[in-house]
């Protein structure tokens, strides 16, 4: 059953070093402030799983907390590159990443088989493509009723899968809307789950469209209003494509970044200005 | 007379391509701008999809994000990310898959994951995969918007992301790829199709002021010309107006300022 308590105290309950984590939330809902509290925690040697590692992980790879990532589309939607994500691939700074690459179509695949509890998930793709030459978790399988070839992809259980939602209730049932990417199936497919919220209320009202977790498959709710930053909450807030632009400057360089990350991350630890992530 | 440049010409072009009514799996950056010129032009039934599970998406100016609010705020349906691609992408549901690429070959087979001989080491590490693998292999037919250069058309991909028609001819059947592949490539130069015979993609469209060799120059293979080789209309006033509007309003549109753009490698990946 869901436990409502801080963001500090839901990352350090549940992500450790050495784990696994998947934070999702594709272009919406994506839960930045949960990823700066695992930064300011000093987590190290995680293995990150998420479909668009984006500036989120960009920071987080940034800051020397992965060993590994686990993705299919490394860029700044819109904008250009993830500098950070390269700086660790060409030059291994400020420590070497291994990746392990797929496509959207198969690291979906790979949650909601995670989700349903089997070891694998079938799909039509990466047929003729070097992705499945480079990539371990990529197999042909040939259909038992029709013979024809087909594509395995292993499961993914992340240790814990982080996800960001509009509201919760007090009991700690979960309610999100708009662009719902993969979130369900990570948490579902993952060992523990934190979720931040923009908001707890009495009572959700039932919403066309949205989708509910109840209290009992989440681990931790947290409340963090504007924890998307710059991602969005649609309903809370918008996309803050501003500064999408301005990281493309902020992390091209080693000691801007580093800097932006003392003034944004860790100092709010002291002084409680988290959330107000300008540059 | 009517001033553009080789950048508007392409995005008017790869708009044209698109017919009204058709559905359209639409990647960021270039193939979005034209998709969504086109459907303020000529195509306004023109269905937009995009990765992030938005459907018949229909925003007043260009996103920049393929998650950006106004899609879903604007979309007939928004489905989860697995649902997009298993029960909208993958069963060939959708006419035309809209995509850029960093390095394109001969055959049409698209490379945004690295460059370099050596995926472990790579001189230059793109953004990856996202939809495009998948796009390629089951949309009914493909269009690439890519602008023009011996560094992005060459021989062969240092790395295929996603397949064009593979080695050539009967490749895409052997590989058991549903849909039919690149119908069209789209520069700043000029227009390629596959070759009918052999796949290979050959000059069938240039542009006013541009010559045949220019095109060849800027290409790193032996570019064959089709013997029904057409001189595309320049933009229309109406076209060119309908696109500088949308481009005025889209987020960090630095083009509208005169400012150089960036945005190199992510451009046109989903």
């Amino acid at each position: 059953m869901a436990e409502i308590v801080t963001l500090a105290e839901a990352i350090s309950a549940t992500v450790h070093d050495g784990d696994t984590v998947a934070m999702e939330g594709f272009t919406h809902l994506i839960p930045h402030s949960a990823g700066h509290e695992v930064i300011r925690q000093g987590r190290r040697d995680l293995t990150l799983v998420r479909m668009t590692p984006d500036i989120i992980y960009d920071q987080l790879i940034g800051a020397g907390c992965a060993r590994k990532l686990v993705f299919s589309w490394a860029g700044n939607p819109g904008v250009g590159s993830l500098h950070r994500f390269r700086d660790a691939v060409e030059h291994s700074w400020p420590q070497p990443l291994e990746l392990e690459e797929h496509s959207h179509a198969g690291m979906a695949n790979r949650f909601a088989a995670g989700a349903a509890g089997l070891p694998f998930a079938i799909l039509r793709g990466y047929r003729g493509t070097s992705l499945a030459d480079n990539t371990a978790g990529v197999a042909d399988i040939v259909c038992p009723f029709t013979g024809e070839t087909l594509t395995a992809v292993s499961a993914l259980r992340p240790d814990v899968s982080v996800i960001h939602a509009q509201r919760a209730d007090r009991r700690g049932n979960v309610q999100y809307w708009g662009i719902t990417g993969v979130q369900k199936e990570a948490v579902l497919a993952a060992s523990r789950s934190v979720v931040t919220v923009e908001e707890i209320v009495d009572s959700l009202e039932p919403r066309p469209g949205a989708i509910v977790l109840p209290a009992w498959t989440v681990g931790y709710v947290a409340v963090v209003p504007g924890g998307a930053h710059p991602s969005y909450a649609l309903g809370y807030s918008a996309r803050d494509n501003d500064f999408y632009l301005a990281w493309d400057e902020i992390s091209r360089d080693r000691d801007r970044f580093t800097a932006w990350l003392d003034r944004h991350v860790y100092e709010p630890a002291v002084t409680g200005r988290e959330g107000v992530a300008a540059c | 007379m009517l001033t553009y440049t080789a950048d508007e010409m392409m995005t008017v072009a790869a708009a044209r391509s698109l017919r009204n009514g058709m559905t359209c799996f639409v990647g960021i950056g270039r193939p979005s701008e034209a998709a969504n010129l086109a459907r303020a032009t000529h195509a306004p039934d023109l269905v937009l999809i995009y990765e992030s599970g938005t459907i018949g998406a229909k925003p007043g100016q260009v996103p920049l994000s393929i998650g950006d609010g106004i899609l879903a705020e604007t979309a007939d349906s928004v489905v989860s990310v697995p649902e997009i691609f298993n029960y909208w992408l993958q069963p060939g549901r959708i006419d035309v898959g809209f995509l850029g690429a960093a390095q394109l070959d001969r055959y049409g087979n698209i490379n945004t994951t690295v460059i370099g001989r050596s995926y472990a080491e790579p001189s230059v590490r793109l953004p990856g995969a996202g939809g495009a693998p998948e796009i390629a292999a089951a949309c009914r037919e493909v269009v690439v918007v890519v602008r023009q250069s011996r560094r992005t058309f060459v021989e062969r991909v240092d790395f295929v992301t996603s397949v064009g028609f593979g080695d050539g001819a009967g490749s895409r059947g052997r590989l058991g790829l549903t849909g039919g592949g690149p119908r069209l490539v789209i520069t700043d130069l000029g227009l390629l199709r596959p070759d009918p015979e052999s796949s290979e993609l050959v000059l069938v469209g240039s542009y006013p002021g541009v010559s045949v060799r220019q095109v060849q120059e800027k290409t790193g293979w032996d570019l064959v010309v089709s013997p029904d080789l057409a001189e595309v209309p320049p933009p229309t006033k109406a076209e060119l107006t309908a696109l500088r509007e949308l481009l005025s309003t889209a987020p960090g549109s630095a083009r509208q300022t005169g400012a150089p753009t960036p945005r190199p490698v992510a451009e046109g990946v989903p």
